[in-house]
């Protein structure tokens, strides 16, 4: 069985997002760029699956700019085979990049791909249930534990109450949530070894896929800031702070 | 112009966040809700001030809002409606963009304000940059951060119910279990107070100090995702961008550093306490009062003080 993972290329996560002066959007340009850490996780989870027999190939995609490159080989210093990079402008939208997965899952075939369950970015959380729809499969979302076996992938999902347990026909989507496991870090060898791994690049536009924005961007604004308040020195300073001047017990 | 929000509920209990869907919904015009599972879930559904009717969906396949059977029910739904909405909860998540790819649509998540019927706002980058969007498409399908929307009243409505039928099934998906973890405690995402804990808190065992304290606030109990990953509380206690997002009357962290992902879930509080015993620790600069101090101290203290 291939697994196919799509992985995009983010701000990394532990720098503090700017928003552009002529609030048009999110400073990227002389940014720190990575792989989206729940991507991380989704390829981790394949790479696994191959090690354990159950995958026979693990193939990464990405649908962006020329630099998604370095993100892909990342990916195969982790452990994917192969890579192919869709080359389109800087940030589709979930139904455009849905609609080109499909595409690619019809030319790769995989029994399973696994995303992550949201891009950090754009914060939107549905690209995978958005493949998932076009495909006709079904979707293991938010999965904390994936198993798979006699033609099905039983998925325990974060749910708002605690966790729920599916189990998916093959071919399926699984979004990897945060516990799904911990990555790996590739060792130097691996990054070595990544480079001469095959990418193939394509063009979006020759796929066949309109990917015209349905959501334009009016503007992008930095959020109300918040001050920072008193420290008090007691807790009996705390209780009456929130009695009488917060009012909040 | 109809909305139509699928209402989400737990053990036969509309959600909380779910009703706060219906009062964003209600700036678009009419609303009739989608609710599965019980006559009685759809009979309390009937109740909510502003809904107009109910679509009541008895069938067993809907019974645990499994993605699959239900998005293929809401495509078949959507033809009467302009805008369909949920909760920004798992529920939500999972379902409408899986309905809104059957219907060609692009879903605008986690939607903080409706602008206009084809503008809304919301957070990206955890928070740290609000975007204005402007849908192109001719039907709508958001989910709304119920931080964001006041509740509609549980009462006051008398809604018809109409029953409708089962569609199709995919056939690609089984509802297995559900392992919902039993809580007196109110909803996270709907209390007035939450009291949190980090890495500080050490362990599951002392995890449990701030027990007393949250029953005497009547609080829900939150967590960062340090104190979710060494296996403090369970998975669904998590604050923050990739957990719930909160904005309680009053939101008191204990043990939490202040990361921005954590930030992102709880920023929005009215009022924030923080306790830590680095001066330096970055949530101090969101916080309204701070006490910078050993939290194994602290929280009996305030607990005893509160009674
Ligand atoms: C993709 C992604 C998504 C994420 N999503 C989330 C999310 O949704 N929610 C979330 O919370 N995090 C999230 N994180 C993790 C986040 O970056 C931080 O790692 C996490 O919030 C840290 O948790 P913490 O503050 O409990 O731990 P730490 O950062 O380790 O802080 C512990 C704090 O406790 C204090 N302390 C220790 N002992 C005591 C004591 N006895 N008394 C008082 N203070 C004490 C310390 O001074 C320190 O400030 C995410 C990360 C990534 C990469
Ligand atoms: N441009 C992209 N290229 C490849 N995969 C993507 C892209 N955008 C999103 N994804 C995948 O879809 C997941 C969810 O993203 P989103 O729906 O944008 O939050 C990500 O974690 C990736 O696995």
């Amino acid at each position: 069985m291939k697994i196919v993972v799509p992985i995009k290329r983010v701000v990394d996560y532990n720098i503090k997002p700017r928003v552009k002066p002529d609030g048009s959007g999110v400073e990227t340009t002389g940014v720190k760029m990575s792989m989206n850490p729940f991507d991380e996780i989704a390829v981790e989870e394949a790479v696994r699956l191959k090690e354990k027999g159950v995958a026979t190939e693990v193939v990464v995609v990405s649908v962006g700019v020329q630099q998604a490159q370095d993100t892909l080989r990342t990916a195969m210093a982790m452990g994917a085979d192969r890579a192919v990079l869709v080359l389109s402008e800087e940030s589709p939208e979930p139904l455009a990049v849905a609609k080109v997965l499909k595409v690619i899952v019809a030319k790769e075939d995989p029994g399973l791909v696994i995303l992550g369950k949201q891009a950090i970015d754009d914060d939107m959380n549905a690209t995978g249930q958005m493949l998932a729809g076009l495909l006709g499969w079904g979707q293991g979302t938010f999965a904390g534990n994936v198993e798979v076996a006699d033609g099905k992938v039983k998925v325990s999902r974060e749910i708002d109450g605690g966790t729920e347990d599916v189990s998916l026909v093959l071919p399926a989507i699984v979004t990897a949530d945060l516990r799904l496991n911990e990555p790996r870090y590739a060792s130097l060898p691996n990054i070595m070894k990544a480079k001469k791994k095959p990418l193939e690049t394509l063009n979006v536009a020759d796929l066949g896929v309109d990917t015209t924005r349905r959501l334009t961007i009016v503007s992008v604004a930095e959020p109300a800031e918040r001050k920072a308040g008193i420290k008090v020195e007691t807790v009996s300073e705390l209780v009456e702070k929130l009695r009488n001047e917060a009012k909040v017990i | 112009m109809t909305a139509l929000v699928l209402l989400d509920h737990e053990d036969g209990r509309i959600k909380q966040a779910a009703l706060s869907a219906v009062t964003a919904a209600t700036q678009f015009g009419d609303v009739h809700v989608l609710v599965t599972g019980e006559r009685s879930v759809a009979e309390t559904a009937a109740k909510i001030s502003g809904v107009t009717k109910v679509l009541h969906a008895a069938d067993a396949l809907y019974a645990h809002e499994m993605a699959e059977p239900l998005a293929a029910l809401l495509v078949s739904l959507a033809g009467s409606y302009d805008q369909i909405l949920a909760s920004a909860s798992a529920v939500g998540k999972n379902v409408l963009p899986r309905a809104a790819a059957l219907l060609d649509v692009q879903p605008v998540p986690d939607v903080v304000r409706i602008v206009d019927a084809d503008t809304f706002v919301r957070p990206i980058y955890a928070g740290n940059a609000l975007a204005t969007v402007k849908s192109s498409d001719s039907k709508k399908i958001l989910t709304v951060r119920s931080s964001a929307f006041d509740a509609a009243p549980a009462e006051g409505g008398s809604a018809a119910i109409e029953e409708v039928a089962a569609v199709e099934n995919p056939n690609v998906s089984e509802f297995v279990a559900v392992h919902l973890s039993a809580s007196e405690r109110p909803e996270l995402d709907s209390a007035r107070v939450v009291v949190s804990g980090g890495r500080g808190l050490l362990s599951e065992e002392k995890f449990r100090i701030l027990e007393p304290l949250a029953d005497t606030l009547g609080a829900a109990i939150g967590a960062s995702r340090a104190a979710v990953d060494s296996g403090f509380v369970s998975n669904e206690y998590q604050v923050g961008q990739t957990g719930k997002i909160v904005a309680p009357e009053l939101y008191i962290a204990f043990g939490i550093s202040g990361a921005i992902q954590h930030l992102a879930g709880m920023k929005d509080s009215r009022v924030i306490v923080a306790v830590n015993k680095d001066p330096e620790a970055p949530i101090f600069q969101v916080a309204d009062y701070g006490i910078v101090g050993d939290l194994f101290e602290i929280v009996p203290e305030l607990t005893e003080k509160l009674k």
